[in-house]
């Protein structure tokens, strides 16, 4: 069982109902194994928020899956009916999302939106669920747990926003998280640490995570393999080693020269050559473009 | 003709403070404390720091867009802390600014046309339409922006594209000194690189001065010929971007520094805590 990946997404097609039925993914493969941390990054406009909204059962309307499948362990999440659907959404896949200030209801204290799940999916009384927030709350790091469960969001720094909707997104012992891009709206210091606490909370419980970012560097610090995209495509696959240290595609490469590095003064300068994208014209198709 | 073209010495600024009858300032909230700055002719100057260090504030102030509390401001040897306005407007096309939402700093509802050539008729670096329309048109060559973006509206441009109008606009004032905030984060990495190209190429070729305000380390190596290390409203280390990148002085530099993940496998960095 263990051999078996935990997600396998196979083939998985999507287009735009309002653009004309332009791609948004195409013929995407890809592979999650248990406890593993995969990343899923590309530039604005390559679909790895497609991916992991597909995923999550909430894709916008206007976007249509016309192919392929999403198998979590032998469930194919495209053709489950909601209510199993609902099911394995928050018990079995959870998600960081992004901006920790939109995430929170800003109307209700932070105990009420963590003992949610846990009383309804848990069955947890008002005390047990308390007293289970409260050790969650510990495990991120938060040091006076009390305080932050009777805070409101608004009351809590974007960091400790973030640790809390981690410790939301571990509270049922999900066996997949999806984090999308959840450090992008945060300082660089307050990243460091949150990474740390991602990395921490997944290797401690065993749970597999998928990462999306736009940041290779991210990427390199906490992802164990990575799937690069471009305007809906897989253009590269592999351990981060390979992918990052020994490019096979000339687009990762010209992605690595184009970002600036502090420890190299002449990085970040050399924008991706107009040949890097005629070549990923001509495999992808002419209507490939990151973004509109 | 002085070596340095912008200096700040000791300047504060305090946001919300109300003046008493007697003119006596009172309350408000203190974001610069005492910060030193001076930014020589023909260099980029880069001023980094994370959100609520006074980055911005600085920048603002060094342009008289608000108001300093104490500490005096020079722009090409004149005291420009307190002149009114009308004194000031003379200076403005000489200090322009780029931001960092094109589509928030340019006027949605013009064309692109009207966004450039208004200013040139407006400072009288063109006598009439025609000569400001032959402007915009060497430069777009230049910034490899289509002659067709002249009849759009912002909003129908890309966002390299909207960032690269922005800079044309002041590009095309011929201004001294260029503050620059944060203008390439909301970009993609492809897209940022041409956009970091074209400001070091302004630079140069202009021989213009300029203050490159990131939250982004690697994007200041990148441009600046110096750097401002700020927190809490203070400067922690200023030096030569090769000396403070690889030898920094400060202990927060250090941790700011050690926080970026480098695109490069790097055992242990996760787990590394750096001591401020």
């Amino acid at each position: 069982m263990s051999n078996l990946p935990l997600l396998s997404i196979n083939g998985l097609t999507a287009v735009s109902d309002r653009d004309g039925g332009a791609p948004i993914l195409r013929d995407v493969s890809l592979k999650v194994m248990r406890g593993e941390v995969l990343g899923l990054v590309g530039e604005s406009g390559a679909g790895k928020s497609t991916i992991a909204k597909a995923l999550l059962g909430i894709l916008p309307r206007t976007i249509r899956v016309t192919g392929g499948s999403v198998l979590f362990e032998d469930r194919d999440l495209l053709t489950l009916p909601s209510r199993t659907l609902r099911q394995i959404i928050g018990n079995e896949i959870a998600l960081i999302p992004q901006d920790p200030q939109t995430a929170l209801n800003p109307g209700r204290r932070i105990e009420a939106q963590l003992t949610d799940g846990l009383r309804m999916k848990r069955g947890m009384s008002v005390r047990q669920a308390h007293a289970r927030a409260i050790a969650l709350l510990e495990e991120v790091h938060i040091r006076d747990p009390l305080r932050v469960l009777k805070a409101y969001p608004h009351e809590l720094s974007g960091g400790m926003r973030q640790r809390v909707l981690i410790a939301a997104a571990f509270s049922l012992e999900p066996k997949l998280v999806v984090a999308d891009e959840p450090t992008t709206a945060l300082d660089v210091t307050v990243q460091k640490q949150i990474l740390r606490l991602i990395r921490g909370m997944q290797d401690k419980h065993g749970t597999a995570v998928i990462f999306v970012t736009h940041d290779l560097g991210v990427v390199a610090q906490i992802c164990d393999r990575v799937t690069l995209l471009y305007s809906g495509k897989v253009v590269e696959a592999g351990s981060c080693a390979d992918v990052l240290e020994r490019p096979a595609h000339a687009y990762t490469a010209a992605l690595l020269a184009a970002s600036p590095r502090y420890d190299r003064p002449d990085a970040g300068l050399t924008p991706v050559p107009q040949a890097v994208f005629d070549q990923l014209r001509r495999e992808i198709g002419t209507d490939a473009r990151p973004n509109a | 003709m002085p070596d340095k073209l912008l200096t700040a010495s000791g300047i504060e600024v305090t946001y919300g403070a109300t003046r008493g009858l007697l003119g006596k300032p009172g309350g408000g909230h203190k974001v610069l404390h005492g910060v030193d700055i001076d930014i020589r002719r023909g260099e980029t100057v880069g001023i980094v720091g994370e959100s609520g260090s006074g980055k911005t504030t600085l920048g603002r102030a060094l342009l008289r867009l608000v108001n300093v509390s104490a500490g005096t401001i020079h722009f090409d040897g004149k005291d420009i802390t307190d002149i009114p306005d009308a004194a000031l407007r003379p200076l403005r096309r000489r200090m322009q600014m780029i931001f960092q939402d094109p589509m928030a700093s340019l006027n949605p509802r013009h064309t692109i046309r009207r966004i450039l050539v208004e200013p040139l008729l407006l400072h009288r670096l063109a006598d009439d339409a025609r000569s400001a329309e032959r402007r915009i048109a060497a430069i777009f060559e230049r910034f490899m922006l289509p002659t067709a973006c002249l009849e759009r509206n912002p909003h129908e441009l890309s966002g390299g594209q909207r960032q690269r109008v922005g800079i044309a606009r002041a590009a095309l004032l011929e201004p001294d000194f260029v503050l620059a905030d944060e203008v390439v984060s909301g970009l993609d990495v492809s897209t940022q690189a041409q956009v970091l190209n074209l400001m070091k190429e302004l630079s140069r070729d202009l021989g213009l001065s300029m203050a490159f305000i990131s939250h982004d380390l690697s994007v200041i190596r990148a441009v600046c010929d110096r750097v401002y290390v700020m927190r809490h409203g203070t400067v922690v280390e200023h030096g030569l971007c090769d000396r403070v990148f690889t030898a920094p002085e400060n202990a927060y530099t250090r941790a700011l520094l050690d926080a970026i993940p480098l695109p490069r496998i790097e055992p242990g960095w996760l787990d590394r805590v750096a001591e401020v």
